[in-house]
């Protein structure tokens, strides 16, 4: 089966399952896909009508984690008579799982939501289509046989669909949406139960053998051409500080600056508060204006939380992340010790 | 004073380096007092900034310090069980343990930044931990990458 049929079968089952829960009266919005008005971008739509749930699509280019239209900086979906709305999310794996962990941080409530789920089969790479592409125009990009094509003015290029993936997607373990027992009424549509998740971590492994010094310049270089403009912390569904600490000017607590030492210290922080809630979408990549790819931070965090504390973000609600809970017994090889 | 360059700073065998300590006032604080009043010696290179617990080390506290030009950052509270507030120590090491493999991850030498226990009562342990911070950090020479030249 090629992926183009695969999406058209998952883009149907959305309608469907979209049409069912109005027709149900369950849902008062849904939060979905609709084709971009630009290439290689879908646009995220909110609709409230029977008649719109056409406009909803699913095209390997969704890559808008729909979970941060719901924390609570955003302001909410509220109706004067109502109240607070219903909301009918459609979720692949990673924005049921950003759903689930907003829930386990209290920061969202699940029985207002409903989670249309659907087994993802990746989002395309677009940073690296666009720099291979270059300055040409792009008009068209679209999925078939296994092969992304890109069309232009004067130029038609095809990928292989499997290597031009989010690298996050390459190594994806969550698919559909998590479920739980006291989820069942919170899902519909297909979502997949995940007791625990087996992972390799290779891909981190490699990186783990550097020096310090050469560790340093890969990510230097890497970070290097960050403008600071804060797109990746925009698009990050765990990103829903009122203040986050570079806007904070009381105290100054780093600087705003491009110097080297500034553009470390973000990303470095950004991490740091990143461990053990990264869901791993791939939102704060693909929304890079200068194409940074911050997948290998994003998957030593998942990697650090699930040696140390065996956790795995957004998979069950009633698990305490982490960084909110603490234990008597823990190893402390890091700390220093008597000889 | 004469100004040192960088260079001049690190192949020199005299040069020492400075150290930021946040000690939580409970027990490495009393610890670090006991060291004093029982004359045990240890390196001058530790600047000792008094908090009230190990859980108020704010991780920017730490990554502050790299940036404003500290050769190396020690952070020392209660042991796990003693602490006054109950579970500061134990929510601090979670963050530590973390801030530690990722400040390692983005090419901070391990040892840079170094994480201890030691209670109101073991002054001689203070002493022989903050001579052991001392040596290694010198062992690896001035902190020059997160550190803002300008």
């Amino acid at each position: 089966m090629g992926i183009d049929t695969e999406n058209q079968e998952i883009e149907n089952n959305i309608k469907k399952i979209s049409l069912n829960l109005f027709k149900e009266n369950k849902v008062d919005l849904i939060i979905g896909y609709k084709k971009g008005t630009l290439p290689l971008m879908a646009q995220p739509i909110i609709i409230d009508k029977e008649e719109d749930v056409d406009k909803l699509v699913w095209n390997n280019l969704c890559y808008v984690n729909l979970a941060k239209y719901l924390v609570p900086r955003i302001p909410k979906f509220v109706d004067a008579e109502k109240g607070n709305l219903r909301v009918g999310v459609v979720s692949k794996g990673c924005v049921g799982r950003a759903l689930i962990h907003l829930a386990s941080e209290k920061q969202l409530n699940l029985e207002e939501i409903k989670i249309i789920g659907f087994s993802c089969n990746g989002v395309i790479n677009r940073q690296r289509i666009e720099q291979e592409i270059g300055q040409k125009e792009i008009r068209e990009v679209f999925v078939k046989d296994d092969k992304i094509h890109v069309k232009g003015k004067d130029f038609e290029l095809s990928f292989p669909y499997e290597e031009y993936l989010n690298e996050l997607c390459k190594v994806c373990k969550v698919k559909s949406p998590p479920i739980t027992a006291e989820l069942s009424d919170v899902c519909v549509g297909e979502c997949q139960e995940y007791s625990s998740i087996s992972d390799d971590f290779n891909d981190v492994s490699d990186f783990e053998l550097k020096t310090a010094e050469e560790k340093w310049e890969y990510v230097k270089n890497s970070l290097d051409i960050c403008t600071r403009c804060y797109a990746c912390r925009e698009a990050c569904p765990m990103c829903y500080c009122n203040l986050c600490f570079v806007d904070q000017n009381k105290p100054v607590w780093f600087g705003k600056t491009t110097d080297t030492s500034d553009i470390m210290v973000f990303h470095l922080i950004r991490a740091m508060h990143m461990a053990g809630r990264c869901v791993g979408c791939g939102a704060c990549s693909s929304v890079c204006p200068v194409g940074i790819d911050l997948y290998l931070i994003n998957r030593k965090l998942e990697e650090i939380v699930k040696r140390r504390y065996e956790f795995t973000s957004g998979l069950d609600p009633k698990i305490l992340p982490p960084m909110m809970s603490y234990e008597m017994e823990e190893s402390e090889e890091f700390m220093l010790e008597e000889d | 004073m004469t100004v040192q360059t960088e260079e001049s700073k690190s192949s020199n065998e005299d040069w020492k380096p400075k150290i930021i300590a946040f000690l939580c006032n409970w027990c490495s604080y009393a610890g670090a007092d006991l060291a004093g009043v029982s004359r045990i010696q240890y390196p001058p290179s530790i600047r000792i900034v008094r908090v009230p617990c190990s859980g108020r080390v704010n991780p920017y506290f730490i990554i502050k310090s790299l940036t404003d030009g500290w050769d190396g950052v020690l952070i020392s509270g209660c042991h796990p069980g003693d602490c006054h507030y109950l579970t500061g120590n134990l929510v601090a090491r979670r963050r530590f343990a973390i801030l530690n493999e990722l400040l390692q991850f983005f090419g901070i030498e391990p040892g840079r930044v170094n994480f201890m226990w030691a209670s109101a009562a073991e002054g001689e342990r203070f002493a022989m931990l903050v001579r052991k911070a001392t040596s290694i950090v010198k062992k690896l020479g001035p902190n020059n990458k997160f550190e803002k030249k300008w």
